[in-house]
């Protein structure tokens, strides 16, 4: 089977996010980007089930700026076996990316899409579903086992207050959590091979997709600075102070 | 504890716009290599050297390397991480890929040693040492002998060591006594090394040692040593490991810095003797030795490079967090973050000038080699070899002194915090301080540059360097960009200050007086190199600069740098050029009996 995995370009987890001083966004002028953690984690899967011969072929896709390829490059180096680049300078919601993901998976007939349970620069959550629903496929979202069966896969699922495991059919969108897997690092021969790998590039036209925002974003600032917190003498003062002041208990 | 994020930004500038990357992967032997690919190489070591390597660095420091019933462990974490290294194919960058190696250039090995040694210094030096009896293997070894070792030593399987040093021959390696005698189609070798990196460890099952050692019949001094490989583990022909040699770590010593990295104390010989295998011919151990020194004093001088950038990295981020004292000028009442005072500002810029021009001396000098090796024509070949020759002591000397001093001044950055142990920037300053030690003495470097380098050929090699540097001077007092042109300016002097001091040495030619020049000699020539090759890559961000692009902030602040390097840094080279003129005569007289 194939398995699709779509891999975004965020600011990386290292860097300190500074907000433009219009408010209209966070700075990414010379700020170091890199993959998406969890796409790192969909891509780690997706190889592991090749290494494991289940899967044939691994497929990366990135939506977004010319410099995609570098992230690309990266999912190949880890062991993808091809790139899509659907190229666009257009800021990309959740639902444009979803209706691209339908498209390609309508052309590619993958047998299970692995995304990010979210990106860490707009923690949105949304797109996994979305593409779930727009196929119309089976969904099994915050992944942190994936087993799979003849045609079914069974996927433990990180909820609130423990563990899920549900049985899904494929074909399927899956979303990956934090531990589902640790990712490797790329070796050289990887890195070098990774060269040689096709990229296929394309547009948001292309795919019949119109990218056009449905959301406005009013205003972009920084969370409020954390206080200062203070020395409590006694549990008595601590329990005064909870029940008086902060009125908590 | 700090983190490491490798500057790759930056080493893909200095790689570009200094050494001259876009003409090295047109080399042939290159094949398909693109400045992309390189980007994309560093960018992934830098995640293992950032997320593996750098998180040891502190344990390693706190618990260091132990010795156990004749086991060397090495700390916690230490041996996985040398595994992911070696599986992830990085031991063999520079390597041929017949041999199993990765076939890049020098400069991208260059750029990568840099990352392991500032992620993690005493772990780094284990891949050096490999990399230098592979080299000596390579260029001397038999057939046989590179079939036998070769391939897991480029893989990682197994490491490799140098060993010269006794108690008694130190810098000068001639004094060395391990004996070798002939017995069959090997020889026995006896005696004692002491410092010998990673001569004993937990990373693999075997270890290569070479060695140098006399035979019986040999004359005193250089010319009556030979070089000999000796494997920890016997290897038999069929390849398999056999039987265990006659060598052993006899101690470990308790160092200053790099607690992590094993320096062994090895015996030779104990019981029947160690089997050694004779490299090349009898007596030519220390010619030999000459063809892997070069890889071997840039390794150690970027390990200079490499510790400063990682203090500054650290100080830098203590200076935005650190809240002290109230902003000079602006009168406001809120204390500030240290960042905020002139003073800080100074010492941070300093280090990050510092770290820039060493690194962009030593991967000029990485690429140059390359181009040595590539080059068309045998006028071109030495010329390119003539350069390296003349510059390996000073990246080996003025780096290693430029690292220490750096994480000197980034733990001064940290107050009373940097004294303290927990905080890390002590661990820098300590682990910097071996480099100019190691790998021969930076006074050995400063005589290396002087005789052998600059009086042998009466200043052929130095005058090439400084016309070289003056068209540029010329060229770039011209410009009308304010930056470019201060940074010649001062360049200009400085290249009249080197060639006013290298005359007065090669008219004086010997003496006591010349001989304590070298230090200071070593100094300017690195002073002037190191100017030059940020005007260089000043030139080129004023261009990209204009070209607009997203890489704004880095082409503006390598200007700055730049200029702060020429008005503080360049403007020493006259003071030293008479430092080198005048003051040896009083060195020279000055009594031995007054010290
Ligand atoms: C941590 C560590 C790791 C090491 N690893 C290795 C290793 O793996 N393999 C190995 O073989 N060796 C190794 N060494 C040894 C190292 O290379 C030597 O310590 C170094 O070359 C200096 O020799 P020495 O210690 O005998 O000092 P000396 O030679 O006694 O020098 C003492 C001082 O005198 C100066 N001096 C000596 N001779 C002259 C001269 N002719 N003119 C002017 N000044 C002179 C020196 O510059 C120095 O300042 C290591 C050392 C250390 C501390």
């Amino acid at each position: 089977m194939k398995v699709l995995v779509p891999v975004k370009r965020v600011i990386d987890y290292n860097v300190k996010i500074r907000v433009k001083p219009d408010g209209s966004g966070v700075e990414t002028q010379n700020v170091k980007m890199s993959m998406n953690p969890f796409d790192e984690i969909s891509i780690e899967e997706a190889v592991r089930m090749k290494e494991k011969g289940v899967a044939e072929e691994v497929i990366a896709v990135s939506m977004g700026p010319q410099q995609c390829q570098e992230t690309l490059r990266t999912a190949l180096a880890m062991g993808a076996d091809r790139g899509i680049h659907v190229k666009t300078d257009d800021v990309l919601e959740p639902l444009a990316v979803a209706k691209m993901l339908k498209a390609i998976a309508e052309k590619e007939q993958p047998q299970m899409i692995i995304v990010g349970k979210q990106a860490i620069d707009d923690d949105c959550n949304q797109t996994g579903q979305m593409t779930a629903a727009l196929l119309g496929w089976s969904q099994a979202t915050f992944a942190s086992v994936i087993e799979l069966g003849e045609g079914t896969a069974k996927v433990t699922r990180e909820i609130d207050g423990g563990l899920e495991t549900v049985d899904i059919k494929l074909p399927a969108v899956v979303t990956s959590d934090l531990r589902l897997n640790e990712p490797r690092y790329a070796s050289l021969p990887n890195i070098m091979k990774a060269k040689k790998k096709p990229i296929e590039e394309m547009d948001p036209a292309s795919l019949g997709v119109d990218t056009t925002p449905r959301v406005k974003t009013l205003k972009v600032s920084e969370p409020p600075k954390r206080q200062g917190g203070v020395k409590v003498e006694s549990v008595q003062e601590l329990v005064s102070k909870l029940v008086n002041e902060a009125k908590v208990i | 504890m700090s983190d490491y994020n490798a500057p790759i930004d930056e080493m893909l500038f200095v790689m570009e716009e200094v050494a001259g990357l876009g003409d090295l992967v047109q080399m042939e032997r290159f094949g398909e290599l693109s400045p992309e690919l390189v980007a994309a190489v560093l960018e992934e070591a830098g995640k293992l050297a950032g997320g593996v390597v750098a998180p040891l660095n502190r344990q390693g420091d706190v618990e260091g390397a132990r010795l156990e019933n004749g086991v060397v462990r090495t700390p916690t974490g230490f041996r996985e991480a040398y595994r992911q290294f070696v599986e992830g194919g990085w031991n063999g960058v520079p390597f041929p890929v017949e041999h199993g190696g990765q076939g890049l250039p020098w400069l991208v090995s260059t750029a990568l040693s840099e990352m392991w040694a500032s992620a993690n210094l005493s772990f780094s030096l284990c891949p050096l040492l490999t990399q230098g009896a592979i080299d000596l293997l390579q260029a001397h070894g038999s057939e046989a002998q590179k079939e036998m070792f070769l391939p897991r030593m480029i893989s990682g399987e197994w490491t490799g060591t140098m060993n010269l040093t006794e108690p008694q021959a130190g810098s000068d390696v001639g004094a060395l006594r391990t004996r070798a005698e002939r017995n069959g189609d090997h020889y026995l070798i006896r005696g004692q090394k002491i410092f010998i990196t990673y001569g004993e460890h937990d990373f693999t099952d075997n270890i290569i040692h070479m060695v140098l050692a006399r035979t019986p019949d040999a004359p005193p001094g250089i010319r009556g040593i030979s070089l000999f490989v000796v494997p920890k583990v016997l290897v038999e022909s069929d390849g398999r490991l056999g039987a265990r040699n006659d060598v052993r770590v006899a101690s470990l010593e308790h160092k200053l810095g790099i607690h992590a990295s094993p320096t062994c104390v090895m015996s030779y010989g104990d019981d029947t003797g160690a089997v050694g295998y004779l490299i090349g011919e009898e007596g030519r151990g220390i010619e030999y030795m000459f063809t892997m020194m070069n890889n071997a004093r840039l390794g150690v001088g970027l390990e200079g490079v490499a510790i400063a950038e990682r203090a500054y990295q650290q100080a830098v981020a203590f200076a935005r967090e650190r809240i002290q004292g109230r902003d000079a000028l602006s009168g406001d009442e809120a204390p500030v973050p240290i960042i905020r005072h002139p003073d800080v500002r100074r010492m941070l810029l300093s280090i990050r000038a510092d770290t820039e021009a060493t690194r962009a001396l030593a991967y000029y000098v990485a690429a140059a080699m390359d181009r040595a090796r590539g080059a068309q024509s045998d006028v071109e070949r030495q010329r390119w070899q003539q350069r390296v020759d003349l510059l390996i002591p000073v990246v080996k000397a003025f780096s290693t002194d430029v690292g220490v001093d750096a994480a000197s001044t980034a733990l001064q950055v940290h107050g009373g915090m940097g004294f303290i142990e927990e905080t890390g920037a002590a661990q820098h300053y300590r682990d910097a301080r071996i480099a100019p030690i190691y790998e021969g003495t930076n006074g050995i470097q400063a005589l290396d540059l002087l005789g052998r380098k600059t009086l042998r050929d009466k200043g052929a090699a130095l005058q090439a360097l400084i016309a070289e540097i003056e068209v540029d001077a010329s060229a770039g007092i011209g410009s009308g960009n304010p930056h470019i042109r201060t940074i010649h300016e001062r360049l200009g002097e400085a290249a009249t200050a080197l060639a006013r001091a290298g005359r007065s040495l090669i008219e004086r030619r010997q003496g006591a007086d010349v001989l304590a020049g070298a230090t200071p000699f070593l100094r300017l020539v690195g002073l002037a190199t190191t100017g030059w090759l940020l005007g260089r890559g000043a030139v080129a961000a004023a261009r990209l600069l204009d070209e607009g692009g997203d890489k704004q902030a880095l082409f503006e602040a390598k200007l700055q740098t730049a200029r702060f390097y020429a008005e503080q840094r360049l403007v020493m080279a006259e003071p030293l050029s008479r430092v080198v003129a005048d003051a040896g005569a009083t060195v020279a007289d000055f009594a031995e009996e007054y010290f």
